[in-house]
């Protein structure tokens, strides 16, 4: 095959119909230039909401669960037979502090573990915020501020105040935005607390926070560890939950397994199974992403599709008199074939360059709700590999659709164009 | 012009035969359009084909032309029988050894002249692309055409249209060049033009012409006439010998 000859031709053809040319490779390039928009931004949103998820969240979690067991106790010393089985009516729970015994001693063992990045112990509690007669439920953690700000950058989330004030003083809490506007308090005020075992508790609030996520900013308070200890009348080594983050987060699933063979009595939960939902809608993003591309690429297949149709039914007379001149099949195919991939490399380039000027200018626009996302512009991902999947999508669509008219024009019949 | 005998003319071997072709149509219906037609062409003669319209003598063309290849019978080339061969192997030997000049002139109307008459040269590549320019020139001076090579083709006259359509089929020098009316849309000077190159073509260069035409001073010019009717040969003259 002549392949110089084949892109001679192909390109004075082209260049002759520069019109057609340029709707042919416009369509190519809508299709593109929105691919990279639709994957630049919503892996942009994918990984936002990721990462605001993953800073607050354990990658593994260690804590005590209350909860009926589905044992009965009585089994332990007459095992039920084959053909018996024991009931137990109303069931209740067996009245257990709802702490993690050796805490302390298992956080230390933990961050021996190379994968490990850190361990913060907590202290959580349901607790009564009062607002005159009016008792809004909450939490209130006790935390590590060490730990709580190098693993989980809670000392980032700070609106007014800061997290160290905690350090300086006792019976010191900061809590949740939407927490405080509920009680209608500011730094310096002073709210009252009620444990769930009916103590009262004046606690200052040293500061304010804000996560993003409305139910962690309508709910959350933390202090010190030992603050909440002492509201809740325990001693020092008693901690509810241990929040593990790891070095590489995909390890935490292998680990979250190896803990559950080493410890008892505990319950261990990944990051997966917490952000179940965000990962989700990770995925219905991913998908819908796709499905929108597939069909704008579609789309611009079919323009070429037939504006290839067209151009080759107005030149059935010079493929005549090629294939007449000793031109073969192959070689009328390579002729319109590389036609359709010239539109579609020249389409596809031109739609990646807008693709980019427009991803950039999103990720250049102020957000419209920054002050309630911690966000201040549209997140947009730039990745190398969504460029090369959008040119490598742009040609294969060029190709099929270019493929079929080319076939057309290779099984034209010189003899019936001639004769007329 | 030169003489030639009927008898020097058989002594040259023969370039082209068919032997029984049948054709039919299908459509509207089944009819028969070649009913067993045999002949040979010898080399450098000028054969005229004739006959009413209908008769079959375009479709007995493009059997020849090896480009309609579903017919009966055996088409032998340059003792290469083509009958058979695929749709590849023939526009390669089209390629090489058969050019073609038509009633309307088809030239790619995107390319200048000499472009293409440089198109089967290249597609040939037997030639650098150079050498194949020089040759196309060449063809192009042969039919007056060169002072036009670099003008595009849908600016060209009917007249010097078929001119470089003509270079075009001689630039690969095939054995045989066919013509189907190939003087039909043409006026009398450009006619007599087109005559005189075939003319020269056949003697001077001993290529074989084969076309099919209806101009009754365009044949007589020719060595030998075939006449045709419903599909069979009912007749052949050779118009110089008489």
């Amino acid at each position: 095959m002549n392949w110089t000859l084949a892109f001679q031709i192909a390109i004075t053809h082209l260049v002759t119909k520069k019109k057609q040319t340029l709707i042919a490779m416009l369509g190519v390039t809508f299709g593109i230039s929105m691919f990279i928009i639709m994957i630049s931004f919503m892996t942009g949103v994918n990984q936002f909401l990721e990462d605001m998820a993953m800073d607050n969240t354990p990658h593994v979690r260690i804590y005590k669960p209350i909860e009926i067991r589905d044992d009965k106790i009585i089994s332990e010393h007459h095992p039920a037979g084959s053909n018996d089985w024991h009931v137990v009516m109303h069931q209740r729970p067996k009245n257990e502090l709802p702490n993690i015994k050796d805490g302390f001693r298992y956080m230390r063992q933990i961050e021996n573990d190379p994968r490990v990045l850190g361990v913060a112990p907590q202290v959580t509690s349901q607790v009564f915020f009062n607002n005159g007669p009016v008792q809004i439920p909450g939490t209130i953690s006790g935390i590590d501020i060490q730990k709580q700000s190098t693993l989980f950058n809670l000392d980032e989330k700070m609106d007014e105040g800061a997290l160290e004030n905690l350090m300086k003083g006792s019976d010191v809490i900061v809590m949740g935005k939407g927490l405080a506007q509920k009680m209608g308090v500011s730094e310096g005020d002073r709210v009252s607390v009620t444990t769930p075992d009916g103590n009262n508790f004046n606690l200052k609030v040293v500061g304010i926070f804000s996560f993003g996520i409305t139910a962690y900013d309508e709910s959350r308070s933390y202090a010190t560890l030992g603050t909440v200890q002492k509201i809740l009348q325990k001693d020092p080594s008693y901690i509810t939950d241990l929040n593990i983050k790891m070095k590489n987060v995909y390890d935490a699933l292998a680990f979250r397994e190896k803990l559950e063979a080493e410890l008892k009595n505990v319950t261990i939960e990944d990051w997966e199974k917490a952000n179940a939902s965000i990962l989700a809608g990770d995925k219905i993003r991913n998908m819908l992403t796709a499905v929108v591309c597939v069909t704008l690429l579609t789309v611009a297949g079919f323009g070429i599709y037939n504006i290839m149709n067209m151009n080759i039914i107005n030149k059935m007379k010079d493929i005549a008199i090629l294939k007449a001149t000793g031109f073969a099949g192959k070689d009328i195919t390579a002729i319109f074939l590389l036609q359709s991939l010239m539109i579609g490399v020249a389409g596809g380039l031109l739609g990646l360059l807008i693709g980019f000027l427009f991803s950039y200018l999103l990720s250049i626009t102020p957000f419209p709700e920054a002050s309630f996302f911690r966000i201040e512009t549209f997140p947009v991902n730039f990745r190398p590999v969504h460029y090369g999947f959008g040119m490598l999508f742009g040609f294969l669509t060029t190709l099929f659709a270019g493929y079929f008219p080319s076939r057309k024009a290779a099984s034209i019949d010189p003899v019936q164009i001639i004769r007329g | 012009m030169e003489k030639i005998n009927s008898s020097e003319r058989f002594e040259k071997p023969a370039v082209l035969k068919a032997e029984h072709l049948v054709k039919y149509f299908y459509e509207p219906e089944k009819f028969k359009v070649l009913k067993g037609v045999s002949f040979e062409v010898k080399q450098g003669e000028f054969l005229s084909i004739i006959g009413k319209s209908g008769c079959g003598k375009s479709t007995l063309l493009y059997i020849l032309s090896t480009m309609d290849t579903d017919y009966e019978g055996k088409l032998t080339i340059r003792d290469e029988l083509l009958t058979g061969k695929s749709q590849n192997e023939l526009s390669r030997f089209r390629n090489e050894h058969l050019g073609f000049v038509f009633q309307f002139h088809y030239l790619l109307p995107e390319f200048t002249a000499l472009k293409n008459v440089m198109m089967p040269g290249l597609k040939l590549g037997k030639y650098s692309a150079a050498e194949v320019e020089e040759r196309a020139m060449y063809k192009l001076k042969l039919v007056g055409m060169d002072a036009y090579a670099h003008k595009h083709a849908s600016r060209l006259s009917g007249g010097q249209q078929q001119r470089v359509a003509i270079a075009r089929a001689l630039v690969n020098d095939p054995a045989i060049i066919m013509g189907d009316e190939p003087t039909g849309n043409l006026d009398k000077a450009n006619s007599q033009r087109v005559f005189d190159i075939f003319r020269s073509l056949a003697e001077e260069n001993s290529q074989t012409i084969i076309t099919v035409t209806h101009d009754s001073d365009f044949a007589n010019g020719s060595d030998r006439i075939i006449e045709m009717e419903d599909g069979n040969i009912v007749g052949t003259h050779f118009p110089k010998s008489v």
